[in-house]
C-alpha cells in the first residue's frame, strides 16, 4: 500500500463511521429536540465528552434558532463550522533558528511514542536533515532496542545508555552529541508513564531541565502522544503533562482504527493544546501533519 | 474531575425531597440523570448507558425506600447493586485443567499484553505451575526482546523461533512444552486492530492450532467509547474467555469495563495496577463499581485497613506458633482469619507448592472438615482451648455431644493439633520474615 493510499484508508475508516451516523440522523429530517439529542449522542460516541458536547450542541442550537434553520442537513454545516472554530487554524511545527532542533516526546504507556519518533525521524531525514534519537526510556524492557531499530530504519543516529540508567543522563549526552556532531534535529524518547505518578512526572521535569540547561531554550517542542482510543482520561493526561513538561502539541495516533479521537476537541477547548500530527498505521510513512479542516471534513465526509 | 462525587451530587438533587415511602418516577428520573452523566464521564458507552439506566428505572420505580436511607441513597444502592451484579457474578479464575493449558493474550496495540503476560507467568509460577512464555509478536520492533527481558525478570523461560510465522511458532512451542514438562503456555501475540482482516485471521489460525483453554482480551482502562466495537470484534472472531483490564493505577474511571462486560458478556478476570511485575490482581466488581460511579474507592481503602490489621495478626500468630504456648484458641483464630480470605480452593491456589499437592483432591471435604473443627473448638471451654492437655474422656464426650461429632473426631483433632504443634516448632527457624504467609494452615497439605 502506498503512502497516499494508506493515508486515505486510515482516514476513511475514521470518516465512514461518523459519516454514516450523521447522514442517517440528519437526512430529510426537520429540526427537533430529538435531532439535537441524537447529535449529542454522536459527539459523545466520538469521545468528545459530555461537557464539551453539551456546549457545542448548545451553540449549534442557538445558531439554528438565530439563523432560522429548518432543515436537518443544514445543521451539519453549522456543527462543522462550530468544530472548526474550536480547533482553530493549522499550526505545523517550525524549526528554531539554531540547531539542533530538540523535540521531546512524552505520554502514557503504549500510546505510540517510540513509533511516532521513528516516523518523525524518517520524515526529517527525507527532508535532508541530520537526525539523532535519544533513548530516554531506560525503564521498559527492550525500549532502547526498539528505538534502535527505528533509528536504523530512518537512518538516524542513536544515543543510548544501559537499561535502568538515569534518563536525564541520556538526555545530557544526547544534547552534547547533537551539538558536536552538528545534528539538525534531536528527538528524545521517554518512558511511558501515567500522569498520576508524581515521582515519574518529576523525573520527566528533570529531563526537561537538563536539556534546557545544556541548550537554553530547548526542548523547542514537547509533543504529547495520545492514542485515539483514549476516552475522557485524555483530558487529565493533557492537563498534567502540559503543566509538568510544557507540552505544546499533540500527536494523535492509531486513527487507522475505528476510534474517532474526539477527546482532542475537548483538549483544544479546555487547554488550548493543538494536534500537530496524526498516526494512521504502524509503517514508517504512516504519519501525517494534522490539518483541522481535513480532520473535520474527514469526520463528516465530503 | 469535572463531575463531583456522584453521591454528593445526588444528595443535592434530592435535598428538597423529604417524602419517604416509595420511589416515584420523578425521583428516579432525577437521580438517573446524574447517574447517566457520571457513567458517560466514566467512558461507559452511550448505548450501554441507555440500556443500563432503563433497567435501573424499571427496577427502582415503586421500590420501597428503606427506613435508614434517603431516596438518593436508595437509588444509589440500586445502581450500585445492578452495576456490581452486571460486572461480577461468580469469581472466575483461569481454566488450567489441561496439561499444558494454553493461554492466548490478544488485544489492540499498546494495551499491555506483553507486560501482562509476564505478570501472569509470575503469578502462575508462584502457584507452583511451570509456565512457558511464547513470543508470537514478530512484527513490532524489539517485541521479542521485550518478552525475553520480562521473562528473565520473572524467571520464566521464553520460547521464540526466528523467521517463522506466529502459527508455526505457537505449534513449535506446544511441542517444546510437552517435551520439557511445562504445564502452562502463555502466548504473547502482536497488538492489532480489530478491523485488520489478515491479522485477525492469524489469531483465528493460532486458536485452531492450539485449542487454547483461555483467550484473554487485554483492554486498557483508559479506553473510550470505542471499547465496545473492539471487544465485540475480538469476541466475534475468537470467542474470548475473559478480559484483563490494564493501567488501572491511573485515574481513568474505567467505564470501558462496564461497556465490554455488557457487550461481550465475558468475565473480567484480572486487573493490572502498575508496571512492576507483581501488580496483577483479581478483579473486584464492587470496587470497579465505586470507581466508575466516582464514589471513591471505598472498598480498596477498607480492604487496605483490613490488610494491615491482618498482617499484624499474622505476625503475632507466627510468633506464637513457634513457641510452646500455641493453643487451640490461636488455632481457632487462625481458621477464622483464613475464612476471611475466601473459599479454600482459591486460597490454596495462592499458596506456593500447595496447588500441585492438592490437585484433583476434593476440597469440599476439607471445607467440611474445617467446619467440624470449628464446631468442636466452639464447644470447648476457654480453659480447654488454652490447655488442651486437660481434656479428658468426660470432657471429650461433652465436646462431641455439643458439636454433634463422634468422640473419635475429638481425639483426631487433639492428635492433629499436637502433631502440628510439634511440626511448627521445627518450622520455627524457617518461618521468620517473608516466608511467614506460607505456613498458615498446618492442618492441610500433609
Ligand atoms: N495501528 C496503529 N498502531 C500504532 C500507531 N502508532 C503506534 N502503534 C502501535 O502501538 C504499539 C505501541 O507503540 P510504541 O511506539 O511502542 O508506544 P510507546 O508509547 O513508545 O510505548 P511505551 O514506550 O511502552 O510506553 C506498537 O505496536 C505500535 O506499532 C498507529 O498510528 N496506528
Ligand atoms: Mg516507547
Amino acid at each position: 500500500m502506498g503512502f497516499f493510499d494508506r493515508l486515505f484508508s486510515g482516514l476513511t475508516k475514521t470518516r465512514d463511521n461518523l459519516v454514516k451516523q450523521i447522514k442517517s440522523v440528519l437526512k430529510g429530517k426537520k429540526i427537533s429536540e430529538e435531532l439535537f439529542e441524537e447529535l449529542e449522542e454522536i459527539l459523545i460516541g466520538a469521545d468528545i465528552g459530555v461537557k464539551s458536547t453539551l456546549e457545542i450542541v448548545e451553540n449549534v442550537r442557538e445558531r439554528c434558532k438565530n439563523e432560522k434553520i429548518q432543515d436537518g442537513e443544514e445543521v451539519e454545516k453549522i456543527l462543522k463550522d462550530e468544530l472548526k472554530k474550536l480547533l482553530g487554524e493549522n499550526s505545523a511545527l517550525k524549526p528554531p533558528e539554531t540547531t539542533p532542533w530538540v523535540i521531546m516526546v512524552v505520554g502514557v504507556n503504549g500510546v505510540g511514542k517510540t513509533t511516532t519518533i521513528g516516523k518523525l525521524a524518517a520524515k526529517f531525514t527525507k527532508e535532508g536533515k541530520k537526525v539523532m534519537l535519544a533513548a530516554g526510556d531506560t525503564f521498559r524492557a527492550a525500549a532502547a532496542e526498539q528505538l534502535g531499530i527505528w533509528a536504523e530504519r530512518s537512518k538516524a543516529q542513536l544515543i543510548r545508555h544501559a537499561e535502568g540508567s538515569d534518563p536525564a543522563a541520556v538526555a545530557f549526552d544526547a544534547v552534547q552529541a547533537a551539538k558536536t556532531r552538528k545534528s539538525d534535529v534531536l528527538i528524545v524518547d521517554t518512558a511511558g508513564r501515567l500522569h498520576t505518578k508524581s515521582n515519574l512526572m518529576d523525573e520527566l521535569k528533570k529531563v526537561r531541565r537538563v536539556i534546557d540547561r545544556e541548550m537554553p531554550g530547548a526542548p523547542h517542542d514537547v509533543l504529547l502522544v495520545m492514542d485515539a482510543t483514549t476516552g475522557q482520561n485524555g483530558l487529565s493526561q493533557a492537563k498534567v503533562f502540559k503543566e509538568t513538561t510544557e507540552v505544546n502539541g499533540i500527536v494523535l495516533t492509531k486513527l487507522d482504527g475505528t476510534s474517532k479521537g474526539g477527546i482532542i476537541v475537548a483538549i483544544k477547548k479546555e487547554l488550548d493544546l493543538p494536534v500537530k500530527y496524526i498516526g494512521v498505521g504502524e509503517g514508517i510513512d504512516d504519519l501525517q501533519e494534522f490539518n483541522p479542516d481535513e480532520f473535520i471534513e474527514a469526520l463528516f465526509g465530503n | 474531575m469535572i463531575f463531583e462525587n456522584l453521591a454528593e451530587k445526588l444528595q443535592n438533587t434530592f435535598s428538597g425531597l423529604k417524602n419517604r415511602g416509595k420511589l416515584s418516577e420523578k425521583d428516579v428520573e432525577l437521580a438517573l440523570k446524574e447517574v447517566r452523566l457520571a457513567l458517560l464521564e466514566a467512558d461507559v458507552n452511550y448505548k450501554v448507558v441507555k440500556t443500563f439506566t432503563e433497567r435501573v428505572r424499571t427496577r427502582a420505580v415503586g421500590e420501597e425506600v428503606l427506613k435508614s436511607l434517603t431516596p438518593a441513597q436508595q437509588v444509589i444502592k440500586i445502581v450500585y447493586d445492578e452495576l456490581t451484579a452486571l460486572m461480577g457474578g461468580a469469581v472466575s479464575g483461569l481454566n488450567l485443567s489441561h496439561s499444558p493449558s494454553n493461554i492466548m493474550m490478544v488485544g489492540l496495540q499498546g494495551a499491555g499484553k506483553t507486560t501482562t503476560a509476564g505478570k501472569l507467568a509470575r503469578n502462575l509460577k508462584e502457584n507452583g505451575r511451570r509456565p512457558l512464555l511464547v513470543a508470537c509478536d514478530i512484527y513490532r520492533p524489539a517485541a521479542i526482546k521485550q518478552l525475553q527481558v520480562v521473562g528473565s525478570q520473572v524467571g520464566v523461560e521464553v520460547f521464540s523461533v526466528a523467521d517463522q510465522k506466529p502459527v508455526s511458532i505457537a505449534k513449535a512451542a506446544l511441542k517444546y512444552a510437552n517435551q520439557n514438562g511445562y504445564d502452562v503456555i502463555i502466548i504473547d501475540t502482536a497488538g492489532r486492530l480489530h478491523i485488520d482482516e489478515d491479522l485477525m485471521q492469524e489469531l483465528v489460525d493460532i486458536k485452531s492450532a492450539l485449542n487454547p483453554q483461555e483467550i484473554l482480551f487485554i483492554a486498557d482502562a483508559m479506553t473510550g467509547q470505542d471499547a465496545v466495537n473492539v471487544a465485540d470484534s475480538f469476541n466475534q472472531r475468537l470467542d474470548i474467555s475473559g478480559v484483563i483490564l490494564t493501567k488501572m493505577d491511573g485515574d481513568a474511571r474505567g467505564g470501558a469495563a462496564l461497556s465490554i462486560r455488557e457487550v461481550v458478556g465475558k468475565p473480567i478476570k484480572y486487573a493490572s495496577f502498575g508496571e512492576k511485575l507483581d501488580s496483577l490482581e483479581a478483579f473486584h466488581p464492587d470496587r470497579m463499581t465505586s470507581r466508575i460511579l466516582g464514589m471513591g474507592d471505598l472498598g480498596t481503602i477498607l480492604e487496605k485497613a483490613q490488610k494491615a490489621i491482618d498482617e499484624k495478626d499474622a505476625q503475632q500468630m507466627m510468633d506464637k506458633l513457634t513457641t510452646d504456648d500455641f493453643n487451640l484458641e490461636d488455632f481457632y483464630n487462625q481458621m477464622q482469619q483464613m475464612k476471611k480470605m475466601g473459599p479454600l480452593n482459591q486460597l490454596l491456589e495462592m499458596v506456593p507448592g500447595m496447588n500441585k499437592q492438592l490437585k484433583g483432591q476434593d476440597l469440599s471435604g476439607a471445607e467440611d472438615e474445617m467446619k467440624k473443627i470449628e464446631a468442636m473448638i466452639n464447644s470447648m471451654t476457654n480453659k480447654e482451648r488454652r490447655q488442651p492437655d486437660i481434656i479428658d474422656a468426660s470432657r471429650k464426650k461433652r465436646i462431641a455431644v455439643g458439636s454433634g461429632v463422634k468422640v473419635q473426631d475429638v481425639n483426631k483433632l487433639l492428635k492433629q493439633f499436637s502433631e502440628t504443634k510439634k511440626m511448627m516448632r521445627q518450622f520455627g527457624g524457617l518461618a521468620t520474615g517473608k516466608g511467614k504467609r506460607k505456613i498458615r494452615m498446618p492442618f492441610f497439605g500433609k
